[in-house]
């Protein structure tokens, strides 16, 4: 892969700070490295593993789920009461409905700030955007999309999270210490804390995605060895999206009796974002268009990801209009929408940035075959666990129930069998990761050619513990 | 008129989808929204299946796309890539053209919510639905000194026989209840929506009428319908509301005027006796045909 002359000698620099790191990794102690970190390599790898540990946990909270959803009747949370508590009879299932509340809702912290934030935020990023910053020549305009995706991010948590935080305070008063900011007998307005909670909550989404759409753009150029499509336009594509997606809340509480115009103001504003997004999925079939695409693991969870967050981008283009959410509004068809954006694309591209960087961030190489396996039975999985949860809600099937009409059965079963697929699927990954580690293929400094022109493939990989001793210049 | 011809439109979807079958409630296998009664519901039928109308073609776009550039543009069939990476007029046209299909989806919408939420002039029935965790409770107005209100819980399995509910295909595992909402088939039904002051949110959802409005303490939410045929149509609570979230659920039996009025006559000293009096005129043969003539 050596290109010029000038490109072997700095990759002579490399070997000598490498060298040198090596001495200075040496003294190190384990402790040292890995409880009090402060390199940003070892910080990100300690949060992609801890990402790895929730998503397993968050994963098997939706199969606990998913068993208990799979016939009619209440089965498994009744068994895991008795279990847990000791109850029996009628406490074990009013036990076990408790307990299928409290598994619905850890299941969605989990992967949310436990699994997606920590992989993207703290992982992939945390590696990945100081090896590409602030070098000579570095401008705005010049930064990788995946350095765009996380500066975006960045303003859309400082400026959502304290608004989170002082909803949150004020719920912990109201539930410990007789304050009534959310309660009407005080004067409270339970209103207010939605209002509150989805300025937050609704940002987040972006935060959950963005960082998704960088690391997908860095794929589909390496893979198809041609430059992104319309630089510019997908990085201020992303400034809008994050920008708009703080205007749009309340389109999730258009049933809690919003005025006509109030709710008028919530579907434009909605409808917007669909606009950038278009730019962002066309842009990405456009660098493809031309290209010489090489479908490596990476590359083919990235064109999954963009078929899959299409569709459920569209579905959320009908569940912006007012009139039509009034019909599927908390049922499963919102359900399958928010898990083809969020199970099936933000995962899709923690999946493919995680076979990208592999090679970068451990020095060794995965296995083809046990990638594309992971891939096909995890895509074939998580399908058949959200599209006939379309279905369910359109028929009328509220979310977070326990227990449903016999009639929604069947659709029911389909979902609940699709999510053991995906377990398997998972078991896949797992043997990938192992398997690299048995088998120590070395990647070598890029092992994708020369479609990967982001800073980190001039590196060395795993990367030295001080990179950059003689910094890159930036044309 | 905009509105009119929207409602010729319904009324040919629906005549293309409708099955027949008896559909104010969940079916096996259901892959569409639940069979239209009122207004509203029809309009929203017809909306959603406009909106399909743009995003299955725009889904399919995007696959064709990436198997396009999957063949055509593979390794093996183009080993040179090209260098471009802009151009402006394409980036214009899929600014623009999304920013077209909106407005078309737009008008519509506007359309159908402002109808949503415009409340007729005259309300000939009003009733408040109050819910607590974890069963509903409906007041009737303006029904002598003391109105008519009473709870309305699931109906529990070893009730039925005590209940004459043990047909499950008319009255379902989840869905039925021991006291339904009744209500006059063609009359505008405003209904108020709160919950118990010091309860949680509940949400009130009527699918065959297009009809969900969450149920908050302290608030005093309205939604309105009006249902075009009798029957009895069943929703389910809305909003996590606890333990017993999937066990209260809403059923509302639909009526001739006459009927409505002697039940709602005699549920005001005896509501058991006068529920029995009106399952025993409905499940008359002669008033299934009509609601089925009533359906075409």
């Amino acid at each position: 892969m050596a290109g010029s002359k000038a490109h072997d000698d700095h990759s002579h620099d490399l070997h000598d700070a490498h060298a040198h790191d090596d001495h200075h990794a040496h003294k190190q102690s384990f402790a040292d490295r890995w409880l009090f970190s402060t390199n940003h390599k070892d910080i990100g790898t300690l949060y992609l593993i801890f990402a790895i540990f929730a998503g397993v946990i968050g994963f098997l909270l939706s199969v606990a789920i998913r068993m208990e959803l799979q016939e009619p009747g209440i089965q498994i949370f009744s068994g895991l009461a008795s279990m847990v508590y000791g109850f029996s009879g009628d406490a074990a299932i009013d036990g076990g409905k408790q307990m299928y509340n409290v598994f619905v809702t850890a299941h969605a912290l989990i992967m949310i700030f436990f699994m997606v934030m920590p992989a993207m935020i703290g992982g992939f990023a945390n590696w990945m955007v100081p090896i590409n910053m602030r070098a000579p020549g570095m401008t705005l305009h010049k930064m990788p999309l995946f350095a765009w995706s996380v500066l975006i991010t960045a303003f859309l948590l400082l400026l959502s999270l304290p608004v989170l935080a002082g909803a949150i305070t004020m719920v912990l008063t109201d539930r410990n210490f007789g304050t009534t900011f959310f309660a009407p007998e005080g004067g409270g307005d339970p209103l207010l804390y939605q209002h509150l909670f989805w300025f937050f909550g609704h940002p987040e989404v972006y935060i959950l995605i963005l960082p998704g759409f960088g690391m997908i753009s860095h794929i589909i150029s390496t893979f198809s060895r041609k430059p992104i499509f319309g630089y510019l336009g997908m990085a201020y594509a992303m400034v809008a999206i994050g920008a708009v997606g703080f205007v749009v809340w309340a389109h999730h509480m258009y049933v809690t009796g919003l005025s006509l115009d109030t709710q008028r103001y919530f579907v434009f504003a909605t409808m917007v974002i669909a606009v950038p997004t278009g730019v962002k999925v066309f842009s990405w079939i456009a660098t493809m268009w031309g290209g010489s695409i090489q479908f490596r693991t990476p590359m083919i969870w990235a064109l999954g990801f963009i078929f899959l967050f299409t569709l459920g981008g569209v579905t959320g283009v009908q569940l912006a209009n007012a009139g039509l959410d009034r019909e599927l509004h908390a049922t499963y068809f919102v359900v399958a929408h928010f898990h083809y954006v969020l199970s099936l694309g933000a995962v899709f591209a923690i999946f493919a940035a995680w076979y990208y960087w592999f090679p970068k961030m451990t020095g060794y190489m995965y296995n083809e075959r046990i990638g594309n396996w992971h891939f096909w039975i995890t895509f074939v999985g998580v399908n058949m666990v959200f599209f006939p949860q379309h279905f369910l809600g359109r028929a009328g099937m509220p979310r977070r129930y326990i227990d449903y009409p016999d009639a929604y059965a069947g659709w029911n079963f389909v979902s609940s069998i699709g999510s053991y697929v995906a377990a398997v699927g998972l078991c896949f990954f797992f043997w990938g990761v192992i398997d690299a580690f048995v088998k120590k293929r070395v990647a070598g400094n890029n092992p994708w050619g020369d479609g990967a022109t982001t800073l980190e493939w001039q590196l060395s990989s795993p990367p030295p513990h001080h990179q950059w001793e003689e910094l890159p210049r930036i044309k | 008129m905009i509105k009119r011809a929207y409602a010729a439109l319904a009324a040919m979807i629906c005549l293309l989808f409708a099955t027949g079958s008896y559909a104010d409630q969940p079916r096996p296998w259901e892959t569409g929204m639940q069979q239209a009664a009122t207004g509203n519901m029809h309009q929203i039928r017809w909306f959603e299946a406009y909106t399909l109308w743009f995003i299955i073609p725009i889904t399919l776009l995007v696959l064709i796309l990436l198997l396009v550039v999957m063949v055509k543009f593979r390794a093996s069939k183009n080993p040179v890539p090209s260098k471009t990476s802009h151009n402006t007029l394409i980036e214009v046209i899929w600014t623009i053209g999304p920013v077209l299909i909106l407005l078309f989806l737009a008008i519509p919408s506007f359309n159908l919510l402002t109808d949503q939420l415009t409340f007729p002039e005259k309300i000939d029935v009003t009733v408040k639905a109050t819910a607590t965790q974890w069963q509903w409770n409906y007041e009737y107005e303006g029904s002598g000194t003391s109105p008519l209100a009473f709870d309305s819980f699931m109906l529990k399995e070893p009730d039925r026989a005590a209940a004459g509910k043990e047909d499950k295909s008319k009255y379902p595992r989840l869905l039925a209840v021991d006291n339904e909402m009744v209500v006059p088939v063609g009359k505008n039904v405003r209904v108020l929506v709160t919950a118990a002051p010091t309860d949680v949110i509940h949400s009130f959802a009527m699918p065959a009428f297009g009809v969900r409005i969450d149920a908050i303490p302290g608030r005093l939410n309205e939604t309105w319908f009006n249902a075009d045929r009798e029957g009895l149509y069943y929703g389910q609570c809305s909003e996590l509301c606890g333990k017993d979230h999937s066990f209260m659920p809403i059923a509302i039996r639909v009526v001739s005027d006459d009927q409505y009025k002697q039940w709602l006559a005699a549920a005001a000293t005896d509501l058991n006796k006068a529920n029995k009096a009106l399952m025993a005129a409905v499940d008359q043969p002669t008033t299934v045909k009509v609601a089925e003539n009533t359906a075409k």
